[in-house]
This record gives C-alpha cells, structure tokens and sequence, in this order.
C-alpha cells in the first residue's frame, strides 16, 4: 500500500517534472495562461457580434473548458512523451502497481487544469463584463475542479489509445477542439440538433459548464449538487475506461513486440 | 530566371511536403471544420442575420492564419531538427530565397481549410456560395496567400532567435483571428486595437476576400495585401541576415 502511494504521488510528479518541458516559464505562460485567455476573448467577441449571449455564457464556458487543455495534451503528453524518450518499455517492465502509476500521473494535470481555468476567470473579471459575487467564488472552484478532473479521466482514454496509436497528439487535439463544439461551451446545448446534444451528455464538461453557467447566475452548491455529481460519475466512467483500455493495449503492446513504435 | 524557378520549385516542394504531415491535415482541415461548425450554430443561434458566408470565410482565413503561423514559426527550427538548415544556408543562393516558398507554401496549404470550410458550410449549413465577382476573388485569394507567406517569413526569420517558438505560436493564434476581425467587426474592438490590424495580412486579406464575395470594391485591399507583403519581404530579409550573421559568429547554427 505504501508502496503504492508512493508510485502514485512521487512517480505522478516525477513524471511530470520530466515530460512536460513546457514547464518553464517562457513556454508555461504563453501556451498555459496566455492562449487560454485569448481563447475567451476571442469567443466572447465572437458571442457578441453574434448578438448570441452576454459575456458571462462565453467567459464561464470557455474558462471551465480550458480545464480540458492540461488534462487530455497531459495525459497525451505522458504517454507519447514516454514513447518518444524511449522510456515506456523499462516502466512496462517495472513491477510497479499499474493503477497508481496511472492515476499518479494524473493528479498534477488536474491542479494544472484548475490554475488554468482560474487565471481565465481571474482576467475576464477584469476584461469582460463578468463579475460574479465572492460568495459565490467556492463554489465555482468545486466545480472548476470537478471539470478538471473530468476531462483529465478522458485524457487517460486519450493516453490509453496512445499506447496503440503512432499520432496520440493528432487525437488529442481532435478531442479538445471537440469538446468546444459538443459540450456547450460557445452554442446553447438546446440550439444544437439532438444527436449532439446526446454525444455532449456523455462527454465531461457539459454538465461542469452547466453546473457553472447556474452558479455564476447565483445559485448555491447545493442548487447544482446533481449536475456535479454527474460530472464526477462521468469522470469516475472515462478513467475507468482509460485503465481499461491501458490495460489491454499494455498487453497487446508486449504480444505485439509494439510499444515503443514511433 | 533561375530565382523564379527556384521559388517555384521550393513552393511546390514544400507544399507537397506539408500536404503529407498529419500535424497540417491537423491544422488546415480538422481544426477549421471543427471551428466553422462552432462558428455557425453560434451564428444561427444568434440574432445576427445573413451572415453565413461570412463565417466560412472567416473561418477558413482562421486556418491559412494558423497553418502559416505554426508552419511558418516553426520553420528554421524544424530544419534544424530534420539537419537541412546547414545546407540551407551553405547553397549559393541566399537563404532568403530558400525560406520564401516555405513560408508561402504554408500559407498555401491553408486554402485547404477555406475550401473545407466553404464545402462544409455548404454541405451542412445552407451557406450560400455565390461569389459575386468571381475574378476579383481569384485575385485576392492568391494576394492574400501571399501577403500572410510574407509575414510568416518574418515569423520564421524572428522566432527563430527564441528558444521556445512552438509556445510563441500558441500564444498568437487566437489574438490574430480576434483583432483582424476574422470572425467579428472590428468596430467591436477597442480602438487602440485597429492600428495593429492594418499591419497584419489576414485584416485586408479577408477584407479583400469578402468584398469580393459581396460585390464590393476588393482591388484597394489586394493592393494593401500586396505592399504590405513587401514591407515583410524587406524585414524578413535583414532578420534573416541577422540571424544568419550571430548563427555564424556564435557557431550555434545547428544547436536547437
């Protein structure tokens, strides 16, 4: 068990600190605050000539769905990266638990999504005309960061897949710039046609976004409890999934002679 | 002569080249679709009539921006990863006119994304294709490809002295399709913002496109295209020689 622990919380931030160059600050600020942030700019200008909401609907769309950011490139980045360093089959081979080697990896993406959807809301406070009541500030961060997790469970799909697939960045991107299209982030859900309104339901951050879009409106936690614990459940499904499918691919990769193609 | 059949060769070269990578299938096709779809319900959702092909058009010049800028950003770097850049600059012409089609090429490979974006829009969204004047937007379509090559050659000439350029295009993608007005009017934005559009291509590029489209006058916009085009030839040229000068002095040429 304590073996465990600590594959999940040092191997996770190991994993981290080696795989993710763009932790320095030149490259952390432009690609993790500073597009973010042009990101709800733009689509809050974009909402506005539409004549489609007020900022608010764009500025807490946008900011709980740059929580996707971190997590699916993360998750995408943990595998791919171990591929590419050449590194995937000496920790195949380690007799480490496979669940916390997994999940580990996973937990500072999440704190990373949240500072990024933080920082976002923080600078369309001050740009935008978006100005929710401090009380109601805790809430909107349990929601942030029920979102972030959310996203970083399909990020563990995106990095199951990685272990197959030779482009897991290509099918990164595809889920992230879907999820603007599905979840409701820019489009009223009920403005989009049935069947993605379905594949939205079953995706994170639809009900995150939903769950925020209430509060920022005033209502309490409580008011939205379901729609949080449908974002959970959601996520709780997609890293299931996600060890599912690490799993199998994990196997397949040795049968195969596989993992460390490139 | 031989510049023309040079430019030509690189360009056709180049846009070959880039026509194979998943990473500009990424940018030039999936992205611009994925973006127009968002555009479209937001602007039928919306209040704002008879706009549609607008969006497309504004969609598609969002993907040229984005292929041009991570192509055109990345481009000494990644010929330093591959290892051309030492016979890049060792060939007897000037480097100038090596980097030149590569950036337009980029630019070129856009026109992926407004055909898939008009095609889409069609398909999908009822968006109307009627070009008003088919002539002037044969016109603008190749100034505006050539005026956003140009400025992505000084996006290579001068990203190239940052270490961290891939996070420099990240961070420009969004704020050049918001403050040239790709998708919105530029009277939305606050005004210290219009005079950074007149530097950028894609404002008269897309200008130039949907005056076309609409039967205005577009030929004063190709023309803003055009010399402006010039203008980051003319950068682009000393930033290269800078470039290739403290490369030289430094010996860091092939140090990524």
């Amino acid at each position: 068990m304590r073996q465990d622990l600590r594959v999940f919380f040092v191997g996770g931030y190991l994993s981290y600190r080696a795989l993710f160059n763009w932790m320095h600050p030149t490259h952390y600020i432009p690609t993790m605050l500073g597009a973010p942030v042009f990101q709800v700019l733009f689509f809050a200008y974009v909402g506005r000539f539409a004549q489609l909401r007020d900022d608010e609907f764009f500025v807490t769309g946008n900011a709980v769905q740059l929580s996707a950011m971190a997590g699916v490139y993360g998750m995408a980045m943990t595998i791919g990266g171990e591929r590419w360093t050449q590194t995937l089959s000496p920790l195949m081979a380690s007799p480490a638990n496979r669940l916390p080697l997994f999940l580990g990896r996973s937990v500072p993406l999440i704190v990373n999504g949240f500072i990024t959807s933080s920082f976002a809301f923080f600078v369309s406070w001050l740009l935008l005309d978006f100005d929710p009541a401090a009380s109601q500030l805790p809430a909107l961060a349990v929601v942030v960061a029920a979102s972030a997790f959310a996203c970083t469970s399909l990020g563990l799909v995106v990095g199951a897949i990685g272990l197959r697939a030779r482009d897991v960045f290509f099918l990164a991107n595809v889920v992230v710039f879907s999820l603007l299209l599905f979840c409701g982030v820019n489009i009223p859900l009920e403005s989009l046609p049935g069947w993605m309104q379905a594949v939205g339901r079953s995706l994170p951050l639809t009900h995150g976004i939903e769950a925020a879009r209430e509060i920022a409106d005033g209502a309490s936690l409580a008011d939205v409890d379901h729609l949080v614990w449908t974002e959970l459940g959601i996520g709780a499904a997609y890293a299931a999934v996600g060890y599912a499918l690490f799993r199998l691919f994990e196997h397949e990769g040795r049968r195969r002679a596989s993992l460390e193609t490139i | 002569m031989t510049t023309l059949r040079l430019l030509w060769v690189g360009w056709r070269f180049y846009v070959k080249n880039l026509t194979l990578s998943g990473f500009f299938l990424l940018t030039s096709i999936v992205q611009p679709v994925i973006f127009a779809s968002v555009a479209y319900f937001m602007f039928e959702a919306g209040a704002r009539p008879g706009t549609l092909l607008y969006v497309a058009l504004g969609a598609g010049m969002m993907g040229i921006w984005s292929s041009t800028l991570f192509g055109s950003g990345g481009a000494i770097q990644w010929q330093r990863w591959q290892g051309t850049l030492e016979y890049s600059i060792a060939v007897p012409p000037p480097l100038l006119l090596v980097i030149v089609p590569l950036t337009i090429a980029t630019a070129t490979i856009g026109l992926y994304s407004l055909t898939a974006t008009l095609l889409w829009g069609w398909l999908f969204f009822d968006v109307p294709l009627d070009v008003a004047n088919p002539l002037a937007f044969a016109v603008a379509l190749p100034a505006a490809v050539i005026g956003l090559g140009l400025l992505g050659l000084v996006l290579a000439s001068t990203f190239v002295l940052y270490r961290n350029a891939n996070a420099l295009s990240n961070l420009l993608e969004f704020p050049v399709w918001l403050v040239t007005g790709l998708l919105i009017s530029l009277s939305l934005l606050p005004g210290w913002v219009a005079p950074i559009s007149w530097v950028l291509a894609p404002t008269w590029g897309i200008n130039a496109l949907r005056e076309a489209a609409i039967a205005g006058n577009p030929w004063p916009e190709i023309g803003m295209c055009l010399a402006l085009g010039a203008v980051y030839l003319v950068i682009g040229h000393f930033a290269l020689q800078h470039f290739e000068r403290l490369a030289r002095e430094r010996a860091t040429l092939a140090i990524a």
